[in-house]
């Protein structure tokens, strides 16, 4: 085998090996991606749609969501530190990062389904104009996303107490820190796109 | 309490009342029966189970993906029968037989069937087969998820199916425009039934994406560089990027109607600040990737058969790559010729106009290729070139209809007639089904150890190639006469004469299907004398030649060194020499699992659920498809290992 060929193949097969599943979950963030462009593409087309019902600067609560992307941003910060941790081989510092973390993400979740909740109750439900459904829509897929990655979490604090920090286990505390820090990208796109601009 | 327990699901729900239905359900039960029956007369359900449904393997799912496109097909086409026949009577004042309400629904199932349960599976299951033994690989990059992935599609399939029986299907075309496909115009559970089929489909067709995409890029033989893929994975590895970045577009589209009809919301209605040209805008954003997702993998097996069968290396592989590229990067320009006459204005629709225009360049390169490997090659018209050389031709015609609808004034007058209804049956029958055919001749052989019957094959051809231009061309008339598509009965009696051809031809179809049925039956009985002992029957190019028919398990016991394009057309030049057997190693092959098929028949409880608002169901089979994927995670011993000793006795036996 020469130099140039032994590159297209890992010595072991290819078999979920690490490295095709990391390549594999870039491309699913990737199409994941997609997904949500469209989603900013329909809330850009609707976000003025108010069927005269109030725009984003009568519902929006700036202060709340500003709590909301702190947690988020330190979320990722303690993600990342759960990773280093990981690297170290120290499971208990592993499993600590990834409980705060796992908090900071269920404050956000409680914090947005509180925001959802208030505006359903003051009579602003997603029934009410497009701009309300292109809202709730794009702010609730990213909710729902969070919500898997906690359950994720969750599935891989157990793991990680079950049978340590193995290579898969490791390799896939990886993918969950991807999948994190993309939420989070998105979350920026997110406040700025929806909240920020409403307000302007 | 029945609200809660069974949604909106009544008895009156089976529609007893209609003795067309009640018969095509009838029928499909006994057809149904009469497998079941056999299966268990010969005691074949662990068979099945051990060697079938819990597989990992690319080879066997492949050939169940294959399978659930001819049965569906079988489906899709009985559709067509009814369409034609019922135009061909309907005129001049006649009702004809099918109420207009039934109608509706049969040409928008034949139309969801055709694209996305016959050539998505078909393509699919092709490229299963054949792309990991194309370049050199034991299997996918990821076995499992693969399975999910089938398992998916089969279970769609399965609720288009059940719409049959149970409520209705879609009477709102196979492409659902709001505001029709709303709750004010369609109430019932048919936009559901479409909607949960293609949204569940589409995840399974993402993930075989992804898959098929991480194969191809990381698990090529050595030797094996870009400008040496054989080109049918080419054509599969450009097309998984359209999978990849279109198929996120439909889920979303899907997921917005879903939201308008299920929480009342507003995103494509009349009312309340909804907009309904979005959804042509997202659904064709996806859908015109999508034509070219079903056509690319045709034209890689189209390449590879004129390569093949004119002996001759494949002319222009450089420029058939990049062409392909080229067609793939255009399909994504191009969406807003399918509504040139929602009022974009002049500029717009003159971008679209001739973004469409340049498509044809690729597409023309590609066909001159084919035919300068044609030329002077020494042609072998066995039924797989027959197949061939009826698209490069027919293909030209739809083409150039295509050219012709892409110039946006003529697009105003043939908008939504039978002229737009023969263009794109003549690009996707002889564009993409007639490549699966083909290739289903082709690989035949590689798959099952022994070719399909040539004489029937070839009157099959001849029946499908005759009874297409037949059924077709009439329509390119028709619309140049105005006749609408979709019409359910006409007052003009000068149509009439031109259904009549166009049902004859469709008479002419069905006689090419039950040929090729007998094709198979045929070749089966037969099979000891169509045994394929070289493993390369054609005289193939490509490394899936260099194994016996069917190839082991592991599919390569030693992975080959790859030195030219034509990998194996380069070995046997050179004199292949199995390699000696103390290079045989251990081989590592996924486990098969009962997981896969878990995961679909979990998610078809979950999409019944759904289409009848029954949702406590409905949350706990999704529960439960999440459960299965937690416990798939637990597993350790995913693989197993062949010992290298075992690897050369089975060599042994072989050889």
């Amino acid at each position: 085998m020469n130099m140039a060929s032994s590159s297209l193949q890992s010595p072991h097969e290819g078999h979920d090996s690490a490295s095709n599943v990391t390549f594999g979950f870039w491309l699913y963030l990737m199409t994941d991606c997609l997904l949500f462009a469209s989603l900013f593409a329909t809330f850009a087309v609707l976000r003025h749609h108010y069927a005269g019902g109030p725009d984003g600067r009568a519902l929006f609560d700036l202060p709340g969501v500003y709590v909301e992307t702190l947690f988020l941003l330190l979320s990722s910060v303690t993600n990342g530190f759960s990773l280093i941790a990981a690297r170290q081989q120290r499971t208990h510092f592993v499993l600590a990062w990834l409980f705060l973390t796992a908090m900071f993400g269920m404050g956000f979740i409680w914090m947005e389904v509180g925001e959802f909740w208030t505006l359903v109750q003051q009579g602003h439900g997603p029934s009410k104009s497009a701009f309300l459904s292109a809202y709730f829509t794009l702010v609730g897929t990213h909710g729902a996303h969070v919500t898997v990655g906690l359950l994720w979490m969750w599935v891989m604090m157990i793991q990680v107490m079950d049978r340590g920090l193995t290579p898969r286990i490791q390799s896939r505390l990886v993918r969950l820190g991807m999948f994190w820090h993309f939420l989070d990208l998105i979350w920026v796109a997110v406040f700025s796109v929806v909240y920020l601009s409403g307000m302007l | 309490m029945h609200e809660e327990l069974f949604g909106k699901l009544e008895l009156s729900s089976i529609p007893y009342d209609s003795p067309i239905i009640m018969g095509a359900v009838g029928s499909a039960i006994l057809m149904t029966l009469v497998v079941l029956g056999t299966v268990t007369w010969f005691r074949l359900w662990p068979y099945l189970w051990k060697e079938w449904f819990t597989s990992v393997d690319h080879k066997r799912l492949g050939v169940m993906y294959v399978i659930l496109a001819l049965v569906m097909l079988v489906r899709g086409f009985a559709d067509a029968l009814m369409m034609r026949s019922q135009q061909a009577l309907a005129a001049g004042g006649q009702a004809g037989y099918l109420p207009p309400y039934h109608y509706d629904q049969i040409f928008s199932a034949h139309g969801t069937i055709m694209i996305i349960f016959v050539a998505m599976p078909f393509f699919v299951g092709l490229m299963n087969i054949i792309v990991p033994l194309q370049i050199g690989a034991r299997d996918v990059a990821f076995p499992f998820v693969n399975a999910v992935s089938l398992w998916l599609t089969v279970i769609s399939a399965w609720l288009v199916m059940v719409s049959l029986s149970i409520g209705n299907f879609s009477h709102a075309g196979w492409s659902g425009y709001p505001p029709l496909s709303e709750n004010g115009y369609s109430p019932g559970p048919g936009v559901d039934y479409w909607i949960w089929s293609l949204q569940l489909g589409g995840i399974g067709t993402l993930l075989t994406g992804i898959n098929f995409f991480v194969t191809i890029v990381r698990m090529r033989a050595p030797g094996m560089t870009w400008m040496r893929i054989p080109i049918f994975t080419w054509t599969i590895l450009v097309t998984t990027v359209l999978i990849m970045l279109a198929f996120p577009v439909l889920t979303v589209t899907l997921a917005l109607l879903t939201l308008d009809r299920y929480l009342d919301m507003h995103f494509f209605t009349n009312d309340l600040g909804g907009n309904l040209m979005m959804f042509p805008n997202l659904f064709w954003s996806w859908g015109h990737p999508e034509v070219y997702i079903v056509i690319l993998p045709a034209f890689g097996i189209y390449s590879e058969i004129t390569a093949t069968f004119s002996r001759k290396r494949l002319f222009g592989y450089t420029s058939m790559v990049y062409a392909t590229i080229a067609i793939a990067i255009l399909s994504f320009g191009v969406w807003l010729h399918h509504f040139f006459t929602m009022g974009a204005g002049a500029n717009v629709n003159a971008f679209f106009g001739i973004a469409t225009m340049v498509i044809a360049v690729p597409t023309g390169v590609k066909v001159f290729n084919w035919l300068f490997t044609l030329y002077r090659g020494r042609i072998h018209f066995a039924t797989p070139m027959l197949w061939t050389l009826g698209f490069i031709i027919t293909f030209c015609i739809g083409g150039m209809a295509g050219v012709l609808l892409s110039v946006p004034p003529a697009d105003f007058m043939l908008h939504n007639s039978e002229f737009l209804v023969a263009h794109f049956h003549n690009m996707l029958i002889p564009g993409a089904l007639f490549g699966y055919f083909a290739g289903y001749t082709y690989w035949f052989p590689k798959v099952f150890g022994f070719k399909l019957d040539e004489t029937w094959g070839k009157r099959a051809f001849w029946a499908w190639i005759t009874g297409f231009y037949l059924a077709f061309m009439p329509l390119y008339g028709l619309g140049l006469m105005g006749m609408p598509r979709r019409l359910v009965q006409y007052g003009n009696l000068d149509w009439q004469p031109y259904l009549l051809v166009a049902m004859a031809g469709t008479g002419l179809i069905a006689l090419g299907i039950l040929f090729q049925i007998i094709q198979l039956g045929v070749s089966i009985l037969h099979r000891e004398a169509l045994r394929d002992t070289s493993g390369d029957p054609w005289d193939g190019r490509s490394l899936e030649w260099s194994l016996p028919s069917p190839p082991p398990l592991y599919n390569f016991a030693v992975i080959p060194e790859v030195t030219d394009l034509d990998a194996f057309t380069r070995m046997k030049r050179e004199g292949h020499s199995p390699p000696p057997s103390r290079s045989y190693e251990d081989i590592h092959m996924p486990r098969n699992t009962p997981a896969g098929m878990g995961v679909g028949v979990a998610a078809l409880i979950f999409g019944f659920a759904m289409v009848w608002h029954i949702w406590g169901i409905a949350f706990f089979s999704l529960i439960t498809v999440v459960m299965i994927l937690v416990a798939r995670a637990a597993v350790e011993d995913v693989e197993w290992v062949i010992p290298a000793h075992e690897v050369a006795r089975m060599e042994e036996v072989r050889s």
